[in-house]
């Protein structure tokens, strides 16, 4: 016969025992993906990775094209989404106080953070796409600057609402018109979040897959222009992958290792740079 | 008096300049909204053609012929329904344990590296876990598990045909274990940060009570945060019910209704992914579209509620301190 004292320490021990279980297993799977990661992306990684078009099934080549491509569409995506990002960002803290807007706004905004990115890549098709009659690395660009957009402008609002309210009132006794006081004060005051939030951004849309497929579909070979389907990382790594071919998955190995490497990286660069933000205030 | 108009033209030009920043703020707010707007509104017009050829016994039949254009959408809705939810039900106590080991356990110097490790889980693109899961987490499923399970589970009388079948790796069973590790970190870090609203007199209170930490958790923390922990569940199943590329990998895009957890089945997203480029004919295209349009409006709706959870967990924590 337990007494009420053992049993509710039993309980306690088997309860915070399972939680520490459910840590290890999650970090358990991460250990996991990294570990196949290197071990299929290392011994793929060459230099002709990066010298080398894609190559047609059974010969060897690189990921040249579909890296370069890559890079554009997130370049463009980003510099399409950010501003817009940071200006509606800018509203909902600044200007959000009264009225149906702001609340309406954000609360939209923190659904379409999460909305299925496959409907995006839909959106952008039947709205662009069909119009334009072909695939083109616009279409993925603007595909993945609507992702871009809500993740700016709820870090914006974020890094915003932080910035003491004493600074603006400050520049304001001093005669700032208000413009002048957002822009110089408190937009600068909050820069570092606000880059955290846009590297947050450019890692979520590197490593999308879904809005690719039916905006820029792929390519084989070099294309630098924008309004012809594109070669681009995620897309070729699905296809590569689902092939039967050992050189292409190969090949896909080494874009899934270059992808999250990048993608962790930039994770990890933008906590660091927010946390010594933070530090020194 | 030259300089007096000077500076009230200076100081009108600056309310201008006020005006024009403030509306150009306000128009970027409004786009969010058209663009939600436009989105749902070319979704209708796309799938406009599947609409009127199969109206509402679109929802019912499960029939998915290409060839002879009958088109129905409950097999890709169900795998979508039943992979979320069981990767929710793997999801949960596993993100509660971790959070709870994040807020309560963890020594101070580990708590930072581990939420970032756990985060990192989140930042790792769904392609990836669709490779693993395809190359390394498939194969060894079908030697190991599959078969105890169908031999064990599979002979029970009631959930025994849920497990039975041939092991193959790939299948409705696979593709929520995987989705079920990509909703962990997003479940898990939602707890992790409503744990932490939790005002700590109350808890002390609960320990000078004498409250072991299991009781503190479960009986002080837990209700106190119940909404917000409702709300990242609902965040984390928005999640898994859009997740396209880890899912198209292995759920083995099967238009068929197996009553089996180990058959292949198939998913909206999967069978957009799969099949949308190579649709031929405007009403293929349309019920693909058709498709995406159910999808986009589950997700809102799961999506809403959680958003709305939250924002009611955040107003009672700005009345209580």
């Amino acid at each position: 016969m337990l007494t009420l004292y053992t049993r509710r320490r039993i309980i306690n021990a088997i309860g915070l025992g399972i939680s520490i279980l459910a840590m290890l297993f999650g970090l358990f799977w991460l250990c996991w993906i990294l570990w196949t990661l290197l071990g299929h992306g290392l011994p793929a990684m060459a230099p002709v990775v990066f010298e080398q078009m894609t190559p047609p099934p059974g010969s060897s080549g690189g990921l040249l094209n579909a890296i370069a491509g890559s890079l554009m569409m997130t370049l463009v995506g980003t510099l399409i989404g950010t501003p817009i990002g940071i200006l509606a960002g800018t509203y909902l803290a600044e200007f959000g106080q009264r009225g149906w807007l702001a609340p309406v706004t954000r609360f939209i905004n923190d659904v379409l953070l999460s909305a299925p990115s496959i409907v995006i890549g839909l959106f952008v098709y039947e709205s662009y796409v069909v119009h334009v009659k072909h695939f083109s690395g616009w279409a993925g660009a603007l595909a993945l600057s609507i992702i871009v957009i809500p993740v700016v402008i709820r870090t914006t609002e974020n890094m915003l609402r932080l910035v003491p309210t004493t600074l603006r009132e400050a520049a304001a006794a001093l005669g700032a018109p208000q413009w002048k006081i957002i822009n110089f004060i408190t937009l600068r005051a909050a820069r570092a979040g606000i880059i955290t939030g846009v590297m947050l951004a450019i890692a979520r849309i590197s490593g999308e897959t879904a809005p690719l497929l039916f905006t820029a579909l792929n390519n084989q070979f070099w294309s630098s222009n924008m309004d012809q389907p594109m070669a681009n990382l995620p897309v070729v790594i699905f296809q590569f992958a689902m092939s039967p071919y050992e050189d292409w998955q190969k090949l896909a190995w080494a874009g899934a290792l270059l992808i999250t490497l990048s993608v962790l990286t930039l994770n990890i660069l933008a906590r660091v740079l927010f946390r010594q933000k933070a530090a020194s205030h | 008096m030259p300089t007096m108009f000077l500076r009230e033209a200076h100081l009108k030009r600056q309310t201008v300049f006020d005006l024009l920043f403030r509306s150009l703020t306000r128009v970027s707010a409004v786009a969010v909204l058209v663009l939600l707007a436009a989105i749902i509104v070319s979704l209708i017009m796309g799938s406009m053609p599947a609409i009127r050829a199969f109206g509402f016994g679109f929802l019912t039949s499960s029939e998915w012929d290409p060839v002879k254009e009958k088109f129905g959408a409950v097999i890709p809705i169900v795998g979508t329904l039943v992979t979320s939810a069981i990767a929710l039900l793997i999801a949960i106590p596993v993100s509660f344990g971790i959070a709870i080991f994040l807020t309560e356990l963890s020594p101070r110097i580990l708590r930072r590296p581990l939420g970032v490790a756990i985060e990192l889980l989140a930042g790792i693109p769904s392609i990836i876990y669709g490779m693993w899961g395809l190359f390394v987490f498939a194969p060894l499923f079908a030697d190991h598990i599959e078969p105890w399970l169908s031999n064990h589970l599979g002979t029970m009388s009631y959930i025994g045909p849920l497990f039975s079948g041939p092991p193959m790796g790939i299948g409705i069973l696979t593709a929520s274990i995987i989705l079920s590790i990509m909703i962990i970190p997003f479940i898990a870090s939602v707890m992790r940060d409503v744990f932490e609203v939790v005002p700590t007199l109350l808890k002390e209170s609960a320990y000078g009570l004498g409250a072991t930490t299991w009781e503190v958790l479960w009986n002080v923390v837990l209700p106190y945060t119940k909404v917000g922990v409702a709300g990242g569940i609902m965040l984390g199943l928005g999640r898994a019910l859009g997740e396209t590329m880890a899912v198209t990998f292995v759920i083995g895009n099967a238009h068929e209704l197996g009553h089996s957890l180990l058959m292949p089945g198939n998913s909206i997203s999967s069978a957009l992914a799969n099949e949308f480029t190579e649709a031929y004919g405007e009403l293929y295209t349309a019920s693909l579209i058709e498709l995406g349009l159910i999808l986009f409006f589950i997700t809102f709706v799961v999506l809403s509620i959680a958003r709305y959870m939250l924002y009611k967990l955040g107003q009672r924590e700005g009345q209580t301190t």
